[in-house]
């Protein structure tokens, strides 16, 4: 009985602690997008140049992915605090491929950008009004940190996995699956301020 | 089924958990409401286009918070601590910067 009562106070403190990490990110993206915010009042007319610049159909698409990976991952939890551990795997798997859909979605859009001289200090990109090079630096600061939180949140995930095989983690002990998937919440809710800002402004 | 169940109980509280349905139906919101953004988007709106964006954005966001990442159901201590500290400590730094950009 006691044993019982530890392990639910123990999910409580485990969710609460995950909590606080997701309010820090919410802080550190709060910082950039003021960045954004500030840069844009400043450079709308380049703001509004360069943002046409980008494909606003693989924006969308990847906003549509996104939002899918965001229910697969629900309905992973809930599946798993039902006991169905196979449909939970499925799910989380339906999740990883989801979330390698929207890097190589990134990844064909930066590779266009990159073919037309636009990256960090590329010499092209130089010789654009400071608006714009502000712009794209936005850009791929936002976008790249978001992806390397993508890339963490499919590792978790993966680790989640792998856990679940070795019986560390189940209907009984879903911490692990429970906060992947908060984390991977956030990550959608950050995306869906990023799409609007970069892809939809001009 | 055990999630029609979980979402009926309790009267005046919200249930637990949402079940399959709401998973759902917050899904199919999620998706009109980036169709609606992207629709407002190519309409040419002018200057209140970015009010209408952030104000889509701003809905799906509560909706993953709500009922996804379950802010709805979750403990006192997070809903009415943690979360209005992380909006007033943003707030003050977005407050602060502007009145900093616009009356300098």
């Amino acid at each position: 009985m006691s044993g019982h009562v530890a392990e639910a106070v123990d999910r409580d403190r485990g969710r609460i602690g995950m909590w606080l990490f997701i309010c820090t990110e919410i802080l550190l993206f709060g910082g950039l997008f003021l960045l954004y915010s500030v840069y844009r009042y400043k450079n709308q007319a380049d703001f509004h140049e360069a943002s046409l610049d980008l494909s606003r159909f693989d924006g969308t698409l990847n906003t549509i992915v996104l939002i899918t990976s965001s229910l697969t991952a629900a309905l992973a939890v809930h599946e798993l605090r039902a006991g169905r551990t196979a449909r939970t795997r499925l799910l989380i798997g339906a999740t990883l491929l989801l979330a390698l859909t929207f890097l190589v979605v990134k990844g064909f859009e930066w590779a266009a950008k990159f073919e037309h001289g636009l990256y960090p200090s590329a010499p092209h990109l130089l010789t654009l009004p400071p608006g714009q090079i502000l712009y794209f630096g936005l850009y791929f600061t936002m976008t790249g940190l978001h992806a390397i939180h993508v890339i963490v949140g499919m590792g978790v995930f993966g680790y989640g996995l792998r856990s679940m095989s070795k019986g560390r983690v189940g209907p009984e002990r879903p911490i692990l699956i429970e906060n992947a998937t908060l984390f991977w919440h956030l990550v959608d809710v950050i995306w869906i301020f990023l799409f609007p800002l970069f892809y939809l402004i001009s | 089924m055990s999630d029609t169940a979980l979402e009926q109980e309790g009267g005046g509280r919200p249930a637990r958990e949402p079940g399959y349905r709401s998973y759902f139906l917050v899904y199919a919101a999620l998706v009109c409401l980036t169709a609606l953004t992207v629709t407002s988007a190519s309409l040419n709106l002018g200057r209140i286009a970015i009010v209408i964006v952030l104000c889509i954005a701003g809905t799906k966001a509560v909706l993953v918070l709500l009922y996804f990442m379950h802010l709805r159901y979750e403990k006192r201590l997070l809903v009415s601590i943690l979360m209005p500290i992380v909006v007033v400590t943003l707030a003050i730094f977005i407050g602060l910067t502007y009145t900093d950009i616009l009356f300098r």
